[in-house]
This record gives C-alpha cells, structure tokens and sequence, in this order.
C-alpha cells in the first residue's frame, strides 16, 4: 500500500495536481493532506474541493495554521503578507468550505501513524520542527512508529538513534529510503504549494507501507501560471515571486 | 556472549559452511549448498549480552548501502538479508583474490608495483565515491584483488552513503574505525568528506613504500589526535630509492588539512598510472618532518581544528565541470589552435566554473627510435607539456583552472576516451584540420571518439 503526503499546499492548484498527477503514477493508493490547505495562493475553492472530494474517499486532511485563521480562528505568527493572503481568502470561501476546513482535526493516528500538521507535542501550538530538539518532542508526544507532518516547508527526515535522540537527515528527492521498523521516524514531507529551498519544485513524499521504503519527490509544475493568478488576484506580489523563485 | 553458530546449521534456507572470519562485530561463513552464478558469504553481527551496542548500527548500515550499490566489481553484491527484528544477516558475494595484507607483509615493495595496485585501488574507490559512498574503514584487511587485477573493496560496516541517513553518526562520538589510517576529519565523528578515504589510501600506500605506519599504532585518543598537528616522517627518509612522484602521492594524500587534498580518488588514479606526468612540489623531495615550530603552531591550534566542509554530493551536483581540450601543437595549424582557445573562452565566459585540462597524445616512449635530449621520454614529455602551457597562457586562466596532460598512447581516440571516463571529463572539444592530410587522421579519430565518449563533443574548426 503506497501513501502519498502532501503538505502546505497553499491554495496552489497546479503545484496539488501536479503532485497528485505523480503520485498516482507511482502507485499511490492512499493520500494525506497535512494542513494549510490554503494561505498565499489564488485558488482556494477549487484546492478545497478536490482534497474534500479525496476526503470522501477515505484521505487524511488535517487542519493546518493557515486554514484555521481562514475560519477566524486566532492566527499568532502569520507575517503580513500571509494575513493580507487569509483576509483575501476569507472572502473566496464559501459556506460549504468553511465547514469543511471547521470539521478537520489537528491530530489523526492509524495503526503507528501518527498524521500532524506541526508537532505533535501541542498540535495546536503549531511549534516548527525546525531542529533535533523540536523533532524529539514531537516523536515522545506521538509514541507511533513514524510521524508525517508539514508546517516546515523545507524536506527532512528525523529518525531516532539508538541513544533516544533524533539525528536529521536531508533526503535526497526520488531515493526510497528503508525506514526500518524498529527505529522511530519523523518525516517532514515538504511544501507542495510553496517551496522555499530554492528550488521551485513541488514537494511531497510517498511512503510504501509494506516495504517500509519513504521516498521524497520534487515535482516540477506550472508555477508561472501559479504566480500570474496570484498577480491577477491582487495578492501581495512578493507570494508570486516566493513560487517563481522558489524562496 | 552469544556463540557463533554451527557450521551445517541453517538459516533461512541458506546452509552455513565454514566460519571464515571473526570479527568484533561480525561473523562470516561460507554458504555452501548453492548454485547461483555467485560463490557466497554470509555475514551474521554479534548481537547479545556483552556485545557493543554499534554492531546492529553497523549491520543496518552496511545493508543499507551495500543495497543501494548497483552490481558491480568493486565491492561485493548484496544477495539477500534478513531483518533487524528478526534473523540479521547479510549474504554476498564472497570476492575470490588476494588481500592487499599480501602486499603489506611484504612491504617495502617496489614503486612500480604499488604504482600498479595503487591505481586499481584508488579506480575503486572512485566507483563508490561517484555514487557517494565513503568507505570509511580503508585497511590492509578490507582491500581484496580480484584475478582481473581490479580491486574490491569489503566490509561497509562503517561505511557512509550521501543518499541516506547516516545511522552511525550518533555513535561517532567516539572515533570508530581503524585508528592506523584514519583521517583527522573522522576523530571528529565527520563522515560526509571522500577526501577521507583518500587520506587513509595514501597511509596504505605510505605502508606499502616503507613498511611502516604514518602514524604508528595510537594507542589511546590523545596519540589518535597527534595526526592533527604532526606530519609522518617522509618515506624519502625510510627508504632512500623512494621516486620522488611517489612521495609527492603519498604526502599530497596525507595532508592534515582536507582542501590540500587531492580532491578525487580518479586525481589519484591518474597520478600513480601515469608517474612521469606527477606534478612535483616541495612535497616529492622532503627528507624531514615539519619544522618544529611548525608543528607547534599547528599543535596550538588543533584544538579549534575544523576540517573545510564535505563537498556536495557528486550525483546531485555537476559543480566544476571538466572540459578536457585535446590539443595537436605538432600540427602548427595556428589557425586551429586559435579556434580552440576562443571556443573556450566562450564557454569559460558563460560558465566560470569549468576547469580546462589541456590534452595531447602522443606515442608511447618504447616507439621512440631517435637519440639526443628531445628523444627521451621525459626530455619529449616536458617538450609537450611546454607546449600545452603555452597553448593556454592567451587563455590567461588562473592556474588552479587548468591542468596538463601529456597521454601516451599510439591510440590517441582511445587515449581521450579513457581520460574522459576515469575523470569524469563533462565536455570534450577536438579541433578539425583543413590540411588535406591530415584529415584522414582526424575523421578516424573523431569517429572513435564521438562513438565512445561518455560525454559530449564539440568539434572545433577554423574559419576557411
């Protein structure tokens, strides 16, 4: 069974379906969408309704920063263009969306699965696992096997070292990397609709759950298209350039 | 602690035969019983009471990155393994040949003949570096001749693959790995760098030269840490017939910080298959140790030691791409020549990081007939390389950019070809002649050399 993970995907409908196009190709049968649905992007509605329409069909969707202050719930830490970005939203979204996003949870667990936006010490925090000490928290909270999560753009893996600290590891994009079962692993998946390491390639991972094989992918997209959208929106110009740059 | 099993007794189908090895973290049997096109092994950790916590990490590793190597003959070929949680093992290839510890007993053992193992080896070490594996655990034991003459390496259990996650970096606080040839960037628990493996190759080949130890047998962390700051004694000082190109080899291999380094274990390769063409420096006639105070001052300052960082991953990156120029200056066609140095300047123009090796063939010395200066091999190899330096100064490229090649060959397509392959050259330009005469030559050479050549080639003619 092979399960795709798609994470800060930012209303960004082309870098979601070019995503979702590669990972039906490489087999995936299952999906999760890790938070932050939207924020920064100028499609919204139709990135809503196709993860909703996956939802139906038995996908994981967690709510993420963005997506709770897009339903007025409280939103510390959002930087001005990604506040001028949810106000932008707010008014895109219809009743059907608002519910949707208002009837995602923050955590979901299946069998050593644990799914989370941020890290799973205070989910609702939304703390950046931006290092080995954060990633530790996050694996003890969790207690599951591997943890797939979001919020930090950028690909890495974590996986537990014999001495009960968690050792950081940048993948390599297209490599299947063995996550042995009797260590712990906490994957950061990357950001589908923004990435931010100067590559402007979609990011995204699959998990192949029989074998215990993790490969991340960088998917190359129309992100011209993306960004010319963000323009016409009137969305902040520097959202067009973060996609055409890869910043 | 567990005893090792039996020879007869089975696991997962496999059938023990005879115990062949005892290491610390290790057994290895014989298989016997099979009839795949392999002779095989299988490496069982010791796992257990009073067995060190690092062999399961260094089984794990080892099957990690022996799984990710494509088959090949310089290193043995992961068959099959069983899991962590349940029967660990790993079978593989049993490599049939001779240990390089053959070589070391013997040692001092004549320059030519570990010019010639020298250079299998440092090919294989380059095989597993382009796919960025560190090998990590260089050592007489762990280096195996097959009967082709090509070197294998075994036993990756400390071994390091830039594609996956390092599970032995936490056990790295303390120095693992054989403390005799080990690089100063590895005490401190760095394991990312190929020039590490180049260090502890050119400590083989110390050995190999003087029959002794570059650093002697540390026996606790703080003589481990001496290499920091104290260079070996030069083998010219053991062993009075060392050729000066060995030595250079060898120290230019040992040197204590990393960037001064060759850069590539193919570099290495080069220099001991070709030992007229070493570039030699203040290195090749060294009869002593560094000055006292300098060892001091390097010895003041080892404990604020850091090692340059690890290069990017080779397969990732094409960073410093080669272009390798394959120069007639016999020819005296200036107008070629001419057109060779600005097809280069336009590329060097748009991308300012290429490095330009300047190359020509010519015969091999044994084809020389004539007499006199210019008829010996090293008076024509220097005549050459005069030539190429001179074909490049218009070019007036730093001198770390560009390098010099005299190939000798009575096969110049081939000559190019083989260059480009073992150094990885990314573009290859070759001048076309008008001369009617000369064309022949040319267009078989070409056709050898676009046919073969592992990467692109540009043909560069003079405007008529």
């Amino acid at each position: 069974m092979k399960l795709a993970l798609f994470a800060d995907i930012h209303s960004n409908l082309e870098a979601i379906t070019a995503c979702l196009d590669h990972a039906r190709a490489m087999g995936a049968q299952r999906y999760a969408f890790l938070g932050d649905l939207v924020g920064y992007g100028a499609d919204p509605v139709a990135v809503l309704e196709l993860i909703e329409r996956h939802a139906v069909d038995g996908a994981v969707v967690l709510l993420g920063n963005h997506d709770a202050a897009a339903i007025g719930r409280p939103s510390d830490g959002l930087n001005e263009n990604a506040l001028a970005a949810i106000a932008w939203t707010q008014r895109q979204l219809g009743e059907k969306q608002r519910a949707f996003l208002a009837s995602l949870p923050l955590t979901v667990r299946q069998d050593d699965i644990l799914f989370v936006h941020a890290s799973a010490a205070v989910p609702e925090e939304w703390t950046y696992v931006s290092g080995a000490i954060e990633a530790e928290r996050s694996m003890q909270a969790a207690a599951a096997g591997i943890v797939f999560c979001g919020h930090v753009h950028e690909q890495m893996l974590y996986y537990m070292g014999l001495g009960g600290h968690p050792m950081p590891f940048r993948p390599v994009a297209g490599t299947p990397i063995p996550t042995a079962r009797h260590r712990q692993w906490l994957a950061i998946v990357g950001s589908a609709g923004q990435p931010r390491d100067s590559n402007n390639a979609a990011s995204y991972a699959l998990a192949d759950l029989e074998r215990a094989r993790l490969t991340f992918f960088r998917v190359p997209y129309d992100y011209r298209l993306a960004a010319q959208k963000i323009r016409v929106a009137g969305l902040p110009e520097r959202l067009a350039i973060r996609l055409e740059r890869g910043t | 602690m567990m005893a090792p099993p039996e020879p007869g007794s089975e696991i997962d189908g496999f059938r023990l035969g005879k115990l062949i090895h005892v290491g610390t973290m290790a057994w290895v049997y014989r298989l016997t019983g099979t009839d795949g096109p392999l002779p095989l092994i299988m490496k069982i950790p010791r796992l257990g009471a009073g067995e060190r916590a690092i062999n399961v990490v260094s089984f794990e590793q080892c099957r990690l990155v022996l799984g990710a190597l494509p088959q090949g003959p310089h290193y043995p070929t992961l068959v099959a393994y069983g899991d962590v949680e349940a029967t660990p093992y790993l079978v593989m290839e049993f490599i049939e040949g001779r240990g390089l510890i053959e070589w070391t007993r013997r040692a001092p053992i004549p320059a030519q003949e570990i010019a010639r193992i020298g250079t299998a080896l440092a090919l294989a070490l380059h095989e597993i570096h382009r796919q960025d594996v560190n090998h990590l655990d260089l050592k007489p034991t762990n280096v195996l001749f097959r009967e082709n003459g090509k070197a294998a390496l075994v036993d990756f259990g400390l071994s390091h693959h830039g594609h996956y996650p390092d599970l032995l970096a936490e056990e790295m606080r303390y120095p693992v790995g054989n403390w005799e040839y080990m690089s100063p960037e590895q005490i401190f628990g760095i394991r990312c760098d190929p020039r590490s493996d180049i260090f502890s190759f050119g400590a083989l080949l110390y050995e190999l030269a003087t029959g002794q130890l570059p650093f002697g047998h540390p026996r606790s962390a703080k003589q481990l840490r001496s290499r920091l700051y104290s260079d070996p004694v030069p083998p010219l000082a053991l062993v009075a017939t060392t050729p000066p190109w060995l030595q250079e080899i060898i120290l230019h291999c040992l040197e204590i910080d990393n960037r001064k380094r060759y850069t590539s274990a193919s570099e290495v390769a080069m220099d001991l298959a070709n030992p007229a063409q070493v570039a030699l420096t203040d290195r090749a006639s060294k009869q002593h140790r560094d000055a006292w105070i300098k060892t001091l001052f390097r010895r003041m300052s080892a404990d604020r030691f850091i090692p340059a960082p690890c290069p990017p991953l080779a397969m990732q990156s094409s960073d410093a791409p080669i272009m390798l120029v394959a120069i007639d200056c016999m020819q005296g066609d200036e107008a070629l020549l001419e057109a060779l140095r600005e097809a280069v300047r336009r590329i060097v123009a748009a991308d300012d990081r290429y490095r330009i090796a300047c190359a020509t063939v010519v015969p091999p010395a044994a084809a020389l007939t004539g007499e006199g200066e210019e008829s010996t091999a090293t008076g024509r190899h220097i005549k050459h390389l005069v030539m190429l330096r001179q074909w490049a100064r218009p070019l007036e490229l730093p001198e770390e950019r560009l390098t010099y090649h005299v190939l000798e060959s009575d096969k110049p397509a081939a000559a190019l070809v083989d260059y480009a392959t073992v150094n990885e050259v990314d573009e290859m330009l070759i001048g076309a002649p008008h001369r009617l005469a000369s064309v022949r030559l040319f267009l078989s050479v070409a056709e050898s050399v676009v046919r073969d050549a592992p990467c692109s080639v540009k043909v560069v003619r003079a405007r008529a």
